[in-house]
């Protein structure tokens, strides 16, 4: 028998807010801060809290410190414009001849507007830099597009990016007209022309059934041909442009083109390296695995010293390619080499079972790479890749070395022109080079862990 | 028995690997012999010739003092080339370990302070990565070199770090430099011996505690046998080291001032730079890589270790730590093999290191490019594939231990 109740609650209890320490500005306040720093139970617990507390307040100090500093050194104390054109003298102090008190400590941006032109272009004619603005405005509208999600064509604006993007910088940037002969052109393309048509008949079974494995060679290379010379066709048609030599390339034109034309070729040439050291052949595996070991072994900067000093020693006596080329090939087959590791590492994460199910699908070698493989690899190691195009973005820097004007060896030259020689000459321009760099390989790196949360999520289910 | 036909052999996938083997084979053997037809020709045509020859001949220009001129007691016109090429290597290998070793101290630090449970560290060493990462390391190095190094104060002036010990002007950091007397090498002895001595005793005292239980005290012993052995035989054989402190005068004749050669030691600025950017920029990616091995450590692995009864202490030193370090030791060792490579770009600054006296300096006087690139090529060469195999026996090993 049970006692009969006396009280029975009808409505629910009220809810309770969060304890202040879990919730709400003091909740995260209290765990972020203040947890680690408040526990004096023991004698072990209150040396760390004391630790963390004046650790904390140290670098408290020393962030705001360095931020006011650099605050006041660009902004606050800077001289921002010299208009009676003084020069060095607008950024001199009145011990060194100039107006600003002693002891003053600021940016000289004066000298970085009047050098702006030279960082970014170096010495191509002014009156041409359109061309330039020209193929950068095409070329940041194309890659955003092939970059955004959810517009329209992504795919073909990328191949367009890859193929005739690449053409209309070259002829904008040094104004085409190069000297080839059209007969030539003309020639190979009837070669070109006859490999394709010679290629079709064998497929077509008309030159006998052991021809016919050997078919598509011919027409791939045909093509090759084709579009070789259709390029240079282009290339060489006269645009009424003036032409503008790369010795007349400068700053950050120059960072820009070696970045890309490393990027773009490093990719393709990394797969293929990446097949070839994993293909079950051994003269091809040993021999990518050595390519890809050498250039992987010794610093950037001997590739572009050898490039300089012995590029010219390996080609018969009369061709001569001028310093950009050399360095561009110099820069390719390197980051070629470790494009290759990053590819390799994405090829060795796809499971077995997807090579033997395409090979029982009888899928050939290239359709199985071209259609299964690659595309999960890839996807797979887009951080991978991202990275290393941020470490080529930075290392292009090292061009400055053997004598080509990038971004910022075009800095090094104005800091060495006395017309303004002040001593914060030298700060002012590394800090705007910096910010250049910095806003360029934060956005990749911000790109690349964008990427690689959608591709977790993606893979999730 | 299958009939040998032409048929047979082109459809045949192991023939037609052969086939493309010898094809490729014969196109790079074709490439290489025109590169170096090209080669032999162009050579012939500017008068040159092929050969070490040159190795021997004595090299006429200074190099600012450093390690590698001490070591090898460089003097222009009596050292030889070969001679500039070690003084090249110990350089490089002096400012490559110093580097190294800054790096991972400030690396692991970084770190684990990304870590932290406090924001203010936390963000502190998020800022630091971002910031160093993000900007390229010529740059940085230009940055401590041309605006940081050469604000210090002139030739003729100093400014103190630690009074009468340590202090910089513009030529460079000035420490004090040992003076060994003969009879340091029984102090030496006795520092390796102790070392022996605590490694045979942890042994022991390791065997005792699986055995018996007992522990041993073997961190305060290792450390009073290694201080303890070592001073009292410095101070037996009669203290044979002493200080040579850097002397600097202010007054007397304007160009006898500032600080005296032949007192203490120099480094370099351009030393101080490469070391400072090659550490700073090192170790930004060394935390990054501690941050990812330690998260690497499933969070049950410290939950198993409390439930047992361990301290945190213990957890983080048995439990979490060498499982970390086996995620962490790969991409650290190519972060060291990174900070090697990358410190050739000292050349930029003429610190005297192997790219910038050897392949710089050198080449031009004697413009022997193939040999001299092939030389310092191989240094890079061979220490990045001695690097490797290391790493291959490494994960080799780590691999045993996880079954």
């Amino acid at each position: 028998m049970t006692t009969p109740r006396k009280y029975v609650r009808t409505e629910d209890a009220p809810l309770l807010p969060p304890p202040a320490t879990e919730a709400g500005i003091t909740g995260w306040l209290w765990q972020n801060i203040f947890a680690s720093m408040s526990d004096f139970q023991s004698l072990g617990a209150a040396i760390r809290s004391l630790f963390m507390i004046l650790f904390s307040l140290l670098l408290v100090y020393l962030f705001i410190d360095q931020t006011y500093g650099l605050i006041d050194f660009a902004i606050l104390s800077a001289v921002w414009s010299d208009p009676e054109g003084l020069k060095r003298e607008a950024c001199w102090t009145v011990q060194q001849g100039g107006s600003l008190p002693d002891g003053w400590h600021g940016a000289c941006w004066p000298f970085v507007w009047a050098k702006q032109k030279f960082a970014w272009f170096g010495p191509y004619p002014s009156e041409e830099l359109w061309r330039i603005y020209l193929s950068l405005i095409v070329g940041s509208i194309g890659l955003v597009w092939a970059l955004r999600e959810r517009l329209p064509y992504r795919r073909q604006v990328g191949v367009l990016m890859l193929t005739l993007y690449p053409l209309l910088a070259f002829i904008l940037l040094t104004g085409g007209n190069s000297d080839a002969s059209f007969t030539g052109i003309g020639v190979w393309i009837i070669v070109g022309l006859a490999l394709i048509s010679v290629g079709r008949m064998g497929a077509a079974g008309h030159l006998g059934t052991i021809f016919a494995e050997f078919a598509g060679i011919f027409g791939i290379v045909g093509w090759g041909i084709i579009a070789l010379n259709v390029v240079r066709g282009i290339v060489a048609l006269d645009f009424n442009l003036t032409p503008v030599g790369t010795g007349d390339w400068g700053g950050l034109l120059i960072t820009l083109v070696v970045a890309l034309t490393g990027i773009v070729a490093s990719l393709p040439l990394g797969i293929i390296l990446a097949l070839g050291r994993r293909s079950e052949m051994p003269v091809v595996s040993v021999l990518c695995t050595i390519f890809i070991e050498f250039w992987r072994g010794v610093p950037l900067i001997t590739v572009l010293f050898m490039a300089s000093v012995m590029l010219p020693l390996f080609l018969p006596a009369g061709v001569n390619f001028d310093n950009l080329l050399r360095a561009l090939i110099g820069v390719m087959l390197f980051s070629a080499a470790y494009m290759a590791e990053v590819v390799r590492g994405g090829l060795q994460a796809i499971d077995k079972g997807q090579y033997e199910g395409a090979q029982a699908m009888g899928l050939s070698y290239w359709q199985t790479m071209r259609l299964i493989v690659l595309p999960q690899a890839l996807t797979h190691v887009i951080p991978g890749i991202v990275n290393t195009f941020i470490g080529l973005f930075k290392d292009t820097t090292l061009v400055s070395i053997v004598g080509i004007f990038d971004l910022l060896g075009a800095g090094q030259s104005a800091v060495a022109d006395a017309a303004w020689s002040t001593p914060v000459q030298a700060i002012t321009i590394y800090l705007y080079i910096g910010i250049i760099f910095f806003i360029f390989c934060f956005g990749m790196s911000r790109y690349s862990i964008f990427m690689e949360n959608k591709l977790s999520k993606s893979r999730r289910h | 028995m299958q009939q040998l036909s032409l048929k047979s052999i082109i459809y045949d996938a192991r023939m037609r690997g052969y086939f493309y083997q010898v094809f490729i084979l014969s196109c790079l053997s074709f490439g290489f012999w025109w590169l170096i037809d090209n080669t032999v020709t162009n050579l012939a045509d500017r008068g040159k010739t092929v050969g070490f020859g040159f190795l021997s001949e004595n090299a006429g220009f200074q190099i600012s003092a450093t390690l590698g001129t001490w070591l090898f007691d460089y003097n222009v016109g009596q050292s030889s080339y070969l001679d500039v090429y070690f003084i090249g290597i110990a350089n490089t290998f002096l400012v490559a370990i110093l580097g190294i070793a800054g790096a991972t101290i400030i690396g692991f630090t970084v770190g684990i302070m990304r870590l932290s449970k406090n924001f203010i560290v936390r963000s502190f060493a998020t800022v630091y990565i971002e910031l160093l990462r993000n900007i390229p390391l010529l740059l940085q190095l230009f940055f401590w070199y041309f605006a940081v190094l050469r604000a210090l104060p002139s030739k003729r002036d100093k400014i103190e770090i630690i009074p009468d010990v340590a202090a910089m002007n513009i030529t460079g950091l000035y420490l004090p430099a040992p003076i060994i007397e003969p009879g340091f090498i029984y102090s030496v002895t006795a520092f390796v011996v102790a070392i022996i001595i605590t490694l045979v005793m942890k042994s022991w005292a390791q065997k005792r505690q699986f055995e018996t239980g007992q522990r041993f005290p073997v961190l305060w012993t290792a450390l009073g046998l290694i201080f303890g052995l070592t001073m009292l035989t410095f101070w037996i054989t009669g203290n044979p080291m002493s200080w040579s402190y850097p002397e600097f005068k202010m007054t007397g004749a304007i160009l006898r001032r500032g600080f005296q050669s032949g007192s203490g030691m120099v480094l370099v600025p351009e030393m101080l730079a490469v070391w400072l950017a090659l550490t700073l920029y090192t170790a930004a990616f060394i935390a990054e890589i501690v941050r990812a091995g330690i998260l690497a450590v499933a969070k049950g692995q410290t939950e198993a270790a409390y439930s047992i009864g361990m301290r945190p202490g213990m957890t983080l030193r048995l439990i979490i730590i060498p499982q970390a370090l086996r995620v962490i030791i790969p991409p650290l060792t190519s972060q060291y093999l990174n900070l090697t490579k990358n410190s050739s770009l000292a050349v930029a600054i003429a610190y005297p290191e192997l790219v910038s006296i050897f392949a710089g300096t050198a080449l031009n006087q004697v413009g022997k490019e193939i040999e001299m690139i092939f030389m310092m090529m191989m240094v890079y060469l061979t220490f990045s594939l001695a690097t490797a195999a290391f790493m291959n026996w490494f994960n080799a090993r780590v691999k045993l231990v996880e079954r």
